[in-house]
């Protein structure tokens, strides 16, 4: 979607600016949203493309004042909502009104969450005898692409040429995983010399890169 | 987005609007209390960026695994104990004389954890998402960093699940440094791209 996630080349957001000795959290809400949003991940119910994409398609103005962890609660709220995992009643009440979901849970304990963080989930998918359409060194168009839904293509690197610099793998499609599918496609970093992503703006010597599946990609 | 100076006046409202959450999942049995403190305990103890500057202090006294690094990047810090979570498929980038790389994530905040724990406010802001594509040269300037006239700098916006870790330049004057001395040396931001590993003469962390 063209969210205002998509920042990469906007104007106007001001100077970078470095803390040093910044807390890793900056409230203790903070450090529950984000153990939250991890849990209930971790039911199941849907992957980290759909939480993004829940993320991301909000007012600008919203995104762009929540604050990080502000966006993701309001992400984890819709999540839970649209999954049926919650009531609008009892997020407003602060209390259960009923038990959960049939087919959903137990919740994980403690010892689940440390294995489940230490072994991560990996995006990696079986290609099945599916090769690779682009080898390293291949010149690649990225399309127009700009669907409503979830996408990873970032709106500067659309209908740009860059070279192929390596094949990733064979990942999990963003795309389709933040509609609920379990589809995959071959993953390449794709990249850029700075002039054909900025024009006269671009700092010499300067080339950025993408991870970018076959589906953003045709010839040049 | 907007950074720190719009949190404190959201503050009060996102304690009661997290505690809500907290208690409707609990209630209903679906999410478990300690695991939430777990969470938290992981990533504010034990995964962190010392586990990168490990890696890094290893790459630099050892050539093999340098190498293996740069073959397979996921492999090689997972003999080290450290993978999982957002460090499932690794790349290493290597800086050199006259190459810098520096990595972003322009369409959320895509960073990784396995090796750096979570990332500082500034790496998930709307000016450094904003701008680290299109002019690095000026963001680093804002990090104090300037680098020799010449150096190609490239940039990695991390749009799928390949994370990336800035191996950064050894620095002059540590020769002879134990593994453990180097790691020492090693800062988070030189791992992200937007800073330099210390010289030894600048003392340790």
């Amino acid at each position: 979607m063209n969210g205002p996630h998509d920042l990469g080349g906007r104007d106007g957001h001001g100077p970078v600016a470095p803390r040093a000795d910044e807390p890793l959290f900056h409230a203790p809400w903070e450090a529950r949203a984000l153990a939250l949003t991890l849990a209930a991940g971790a039911l199941g119910q849907w992957s980290l493309d759909r939480s993004r994409a829940a993320r991301e398609d909000r007012d600008p103005v919203d995104y762009l004042t929540s604050g990080y962890y502000g966006i993701w609660i309001k992400a984890l709220e819709r999540l839970l909502l649209d999954h049926g995992l919650v009531g609008a009643d009892e997020l407003a009440a602060g209390r259960a009104a009923d038990g959960p979901r049939p087919d959903v849970g137990p919740a994980p304990g403690p010892r689940e969450m440390a294995a489940a963080l230490a072994r991560g989930t990996s995006a990696a998918r079986d290609p099945g005898g599916r090769r690779p359409r682009f080898v390293p060194g291949d010149r690649v168009l990225t399309r127009n692409h700009q669907p409503r839904g979830h996408t990873r293509l970032p709106a500067y690197a659309r209908g740009r040429i860059g070279t192929v610099e390596a094949v990733r793998g064979h990942h999990l499609f963003a795309d389709r995983s933040a509609a609920g599918e379990d589809v995959a496609d071959w993953l390449y970093t794709v990249r850029f010399d700075g002039h054909m992503l900025w024009g006269t703006r671009a700092e010499p010597g300067t080339s950025v890169s993408i991870d970018a599946w076959e589906a953003y990609l045709d010839d040049a | 987005m907007a950074g720190h100076d719009h949190e404190g006046s959201h503050l009060d409202d996102m304690t009661a609007r997290v505690m809500a959450i907290e208690t409707v999942l609990t209630e209903k049995g679906l999410v478990d209390p300690g695991a939430l403190d777990l969470i938290v305990e992981t990533y504010e103890n034990r995964v962190g960026p010392r586990n990168g500057a490990r890696v890094v202090g290893r790459a630099w006294s050892d050539r093999d695994f340098a190498d293996w690094l740069g073959r397979d990047a996921t492999a090689a810090i997972a003999s080290m104990g450290f993978a999982g979570r957002q460090g499932e498929h690794m790349t290493a980038v290597f800086n050199a004389p006259g190459r810098h790389n520096m990595v972003v994530c322009t369409l959320c905040s895509c960073y990784p954890w396995s090796v750096l724990g979570l990332p500082p406010s500034w790496y998930k802001s709307a000016p450094y998402r904003a701008r680290a594509v299109m002019e690095p040269r000026a963001v680093l300037a804002e990090f104090g960093v300037t680098l020799p006239e010449g150096t190609e700098i490239r940039v990695w916006d991390s749009t799928a699940e390949q994370r990336y870790l800035v191996i950064p330049e050894r620095p002059a004057g540590s020769d002879g440094l134990s593994e453990a001395a180097l790691a020492d040396l090693v800062t988070r931001d030189s791992m992200i791209g937007t800073g330099l590993a210390r010289a030894p003469s600048e003392g340790g962390r």
